[in-house]
């Protein structure tokens, strides 16, 4: 079961989840499992989201103003919490990729320096 | 911000729906239901703890935290209902109490005065320093410089006295204001019916238009809709009413008489009957100014200063430099409270003082009940509680009290108000009603909270440095509490004594210097007389005055006691000016008169001064006052006489140290004539039973036209029939003549220690409940130690201890603290019995029968207290106190 290979997958690292919500929200206003699908598979299925996890990173962005939340119906008929980024969220967004890009550059850089 | 507010319900529905949406998903992918669910689940993690974190992360927490404080200190309280209600009931006496002093000094000092803008509002005084003269008056073309100034909107003298009306349904003596047209202007007020005066009327003279107030348009006018035009009498002149003042409207003023002015005239002040407008002649007595808008009154008050330099220029003979002519503005609102802001704040001083002692006493029992309750907190913290947690509940707690204190005690108050408004003296400037209104409450609050506060701190700062493991190890043992603890406990009971010590001396030393003041001999008997007022009118007209000579006056005067005697039950009539009524005159009536002795004219120095009072020659036996030398006045000290005058012992002693006063002459300056002193009585205290010798001076009424005439009449008298009989007797004489004012003159007697009374009594109540309050606090600290002690008094007894020897221990802990709250006490009172040194009378401020007695009885009070705990320690049965737990 895919679920039950987590062990062998990466863990998140720490502060990353808020960036992957952000990001997966630009293609549109999504539920919590479903975000949660989003990012597994466009991870080609390496990165785990832990669901329990999921949900207070949620709350926080919404309570930042980052995102919005309304309840609605999903694609399979079910109630479900719907996300949508909102434009300070979308600015977030930009802000955190930029960041994230110059981590992932620096700390390459770095690795790279002491395999060389 | 709501929109954060989400209930944990929501969060839960959603993580449902996250897992059936997994669970469908799973079972598209072929799983069963039940496998699919429980793989969801596993693949969600810990429901409960995401569900926690939501929780501790949102806004609910305070307010849980808060909740369940509250929840559990209303428990805790109704625990222990004795206690609750003890300290309820301390704090709603101290709120209560304070709360009341509050509401006087909200009304009296807080609130502006009701006028609009009445911040603008100034009255103008005009000093003298160099002469050391000050508020003397100002002259008309002052008034009329000041006006033109620029300076002002609008500026009025006003000058008050009394007036006869007539044309009503009763002749009546009223309170009236002369003032100029713009008055009403300048205090911005407007009539209820008619209209004020015209602001730019510049008649020189009186406008011949009045004003009434809305109380003597209802009683003597019976509210006539159609008064406006109608004409009444003032002193024989005729005068045409324009307007009605509102009910409730009050003139700015100290007193009650200044305060409840009847009719306004209003007058130029440069016309008859005033004198001509002469610069150096102040005859205005004062007067009230309106600031122009945007002007403050140290901008406005700098610029008189340049109008009064400038005029000092241009008139130097009105304005000699060495009387150094000054003219102040004075904020309308410091004339009339600034002299009972002292005694106000005094009072509230005092109330403060109970009220602090009540939360001493309360943060003791609390201490107390903290420390039995140690085990509790240190269990909970054990359990994880946090400090801060268990320190804002124990805070929640004392609030609790103290705002169920704060509102026990605003209902007392509610309940007892109008009766506690009977209390407050007349003599108080209240413009603004006294009352419970929004600030009073919010003040209310405040005291609780803080109070709360206050003594809630100890405790809470105790449980905060708890030690953990000694108070777990303690077998189920009540704790005995730290060293620490019980030396705040020791301290905090020997400051409610101090303080309390502090209170009952000063009510001590007014208590005595009221009861020397009973118990003075006043030298002239008050028991069954009678005084009843009446006034002749000084019409502005010269023609129109009937008693405009002494033999005219005299006739009436005869007339007048004839008629009274005649009367049933009285034995004697006499007839005085209002400053011969013993003890009833305000300052007003009083007027020391400037003198010249013969033969020492030219003597510089102090000047002579005397009070002076007109009377008949029946005087001075109707009041019971003994001649020492010479004679008193008979029939023939009339206007054919040389002028004569009776003086008291002190004016002798005084004036004639050397010799004898009799025969010898004296005079006001500007008098033509000299008076010859033809007797000396025994001095009596008619001025005020506080002062034994003042200088007085009595005249011949039949030589000296008094206008505001006291008859005096003694005998088993009718109170309510004789001012009925004497009206009908005085108006059958002349009916336009009022008669007001009945008074028996032992009231009159009492009256006059009204506000040493009133002081002796608020103090005294203060001081009576700090009693209470501080036997309450020892009764509670040596019951706490008794109860913890029960334990080792168990084994003392159990090994032979003598019940006696036990009892004499724990009063001795008790006895120990009272006198060390004694002595702080004690030196404290020194202090403060210093400072009311001057409202004392007849005591020395360290008067040593009121200190010791206080003192003692107030380790008196502190042994009973200790007494009851002490006879419950020595009931203590062994046996049951050793397995006590």
């Amino acid at each position: 079961m895919s679920t039950q290979q987590g062990a062998e997958r990466l863990e998140l690292l720490q502060g990353t989840l808020d960036l992957l919500i952000l990001r997966t929200l630009i293609f549109g206003s999504q539920h919590g499992q479903g975000i949660a699908r989003a990012i597994q598979q466009t991870s080609d299925e390496e990165l785990l989201v832990e669901h329990g996890a999921l949900y207070p990173a949620l709350q926080r962005l919404e309570e930042r103003g980052w995102i919005s939340a309304k309840w609605g119906i999903s694609t399979n008929n079910r109630k479900a919490r719907f996300y949508a980024l909102t434009s300070a969220g979308r600015k977030q967004l930009v802000k955190e990729t930029t960041k994230w890009n110059r981590l992932r550059a620096a700390i390459g850089r770095v690795l790279e320096a002491e395999e060389g | 911000m709501f929109r954060f507010n989400r209930k944990a319900s929501d969060f839960g529905a959603e993580i449902e729906a996250h897992i059936e949406l997994e669970t469908a998903r799973l079972q598209e992918q072929g799983l069963s239901y039940d496998n699919a669910r429980t793989a969801a689940r596993r693949a969600f993690g810990n429901v409960t703890h995401a569900q926690e974190h939501f929780y501790e992360s949102g806004h609910w927490l305070w307010w849980d935290h808060f909740w369940q404080d509250i929840r559990y200190g209303l428990r805790m309280l109704r625990k222990s209902p004795g206690f609750t209600t003890i300290a309820v009931l301390t704090i709603a006496l101290g709120i209560g109490a304070t709360t009341a002093i509050f509401s006087v000094v909200d009304a009296t000092l807080l609130h502006p005065l009701p006028y609009p803008q009445s911040e603008q509002l100034v009255t103008v005084e005009d000093d003298l320093p160099g002469v050391g003269a000050q508020d003397v008056g100002m002259s008309v073309p002052e008034w009329q410089d000041l006006q033109r100034s620029g300076i002002f909107d609008y500026v009025s003298p006003i000058g008050g006295g009394d007036v006869n009306l007539t044309g009503a349904s009763q002749p009546e003596r009223i309170r009236f204001l002369n003032v100029a047209p713009n008055y009403f202007a300048v205090l911005g007020v407007k009539p209820q019916l008619g209209n004020s005066f015209n602001p730019e009327d510049h008649t020189p003279g009186f406008t011949l238009e009045v004003l009434i107030s809305d109380g003597l348009w209802k009683r003597a006018f019976a509210a006539d809709p159609r008064i406006l035009g109608k004409s009444l009498r003032l002193d024989n002149d005729l005068y045409r009413v324009v307007g009605v003042m509102p009910a409730g409207y009050h003139d700015p003023g100290r007193t009650a008489e200044e305060r409840s002015i009847e009719i306004w005239a209003a007058s130029g002040f440069a016309a008859d009957p005033a004198p001509p407008p002469l610069r150096n002649s102040r005859f205005l007595q004062t007067a009230i100014a309106r600031i122009k808008p945007g002007l403050t009154i140290a901008a406005a008050q700098s610029r008189v200063d340049g109008l009064v330099a400038a005029l000092q220029k241009q008139f130097p003979v009105d304005y000699p430099l060495q009387s150094a002519w000054k003219v102040r503005l004075v904020p309308l609102k410091e004339t009339v409270v600034g002299n009972v802001r002292q005694s106000l704040i005094l009072l509230l001083g005092a109330v403060g003082l109970v009220m602090l002692i009540g939360c001493v006493n309360i943060a003791n029992l609390l201490l107390a009940r903290a420390s039995a309750r140690g085990r509790e907190m240190a269990i909970r913290q054990a359990l994880g509680a946090a400090r801060k947690r268990l320190m804002s509940q124990l805070l929640t707690e004392s609030l609790l009290l103290s705002l169920a204190g704060g509102i026990v005690g605003l209902s007392i108050l509610y309940g007892t108000k109008t009766l506690l408004l009977q209390i407050v003296p007349e003599s108080l400037p209240q413009l603004n009603e006294v009352s419970i209104n929004w600030s009073v409450l919010l003040f209310a609050l405040a005291a609780s909270l803080v109070a709360g506060a206050i003594f809630g701190l100890a405790p809470a700062l105790h449980a905060g440095r708890l030690e953990l493991i000694p108070m777990l190890k303690q077998e189920g043992r009540g704790s005995t509490g730290s060293g620490e603890q019980a030396r705040t406990c020791r301290v905090l009971v020997i400051t409610e004594f101090a303080l309390s010590l502090v209170l009952m001396i000063a009510a001590g030393l007014l208590l005595r210097s009221f009861w020397d003041l009973l118990s003075v001999r006043p030298g002239f008997n008050p028991q069954s007389v009678m005084v009843v007022r009446t006034w002749l009118p000084v019409p502005n007209d010269p023609a129109t005055d009937a008693y405009g000579t002494a033999a005219q006056e005299a006739r009436l005067l005869r007339e007048i006691l004839r008629r009274g005697r005649m009367l049933p039950g009285v034995e004697e009539v006499a007839i005085g000016d209002v400053a011969a009524v013993p003890l009833g005159h305000g300052w007003r009536d009083l007027n020391p008169y400037p003198l010249m002795l013969e033969g020492r004219e030219a003597q510089s120095g102090e000047t002579p001064l005397a009070n002076r009072s007109t009377v008949t020659p029946e005087y001075f036996h109707l009041l019971g006052m003994s001649l020492l030398r010479g004679r008193l006045f008979n029939e023939s000290d009339n206007d054919k006489a040389p002028q004569s005058a009776v003086i008291n012992e002190a004016m002798a002693r005084k004036y004639w140290p050397d010799g004898d006063a009799l025969a010898k002459r004296f005079k006001r300056p500007a008098d033509s004539s000299w008076t010859t002193v033809i007797g000396v009585i025994a001095d009596a205290r008619t001025e005020s039973l506080a002062e034994a010798a003042v200088p007085e001076i009595y005249l011949s009424a039949y030589q000296r036209r008094p206008k505001d005439l006291a008859i005096f009449v003694r005998g088993r008298l009718d109170a309510a029939a004789i001012p009925v009989d004497l009206r009908e007797q005085v108006q059958s004489v002349d009916p336009g003549l009022p008669v007001f004012g009945a008074q028996m003159l032992d009231d009159a007697v009492s009256a006059s220690l009204s506000s040493r009374r009133f002081s002796m009594e608020m103090v005294g109540l203060f001081a009576l409940t700090a009693l209470l309050l501080t036997g309450l606090g020892i009764y509670g600290v040596i019951s706490y130690i008794v109860s913890e002690r029960t334990h080792e008094i168990g084994i003392r007894l159990a090994l032979g201890a003598q019940r006696r020897n036990i009892l004499r221990m724990v009063l001795r802990q008790g006895l120990g603290l009272a006198i060390a709250g004694a002595a702080v006490g004690l030196v404290c009172a020194l202090i403060v019995s210093r400072l009311m040194a001057g409202v004392l009378y007849g005591v020395r401020p360290v008067d040593p029968l009121t200190f010791v007695g206080v003192a003692v009885l107030l380790i008196g009070v502190a042994l009973l207290a200790c007494y009851i705990p002490a006879r419950r320690a020595i009931r203590v049965d062994p046996l049951v106190a050793l397995r006590y737990e």
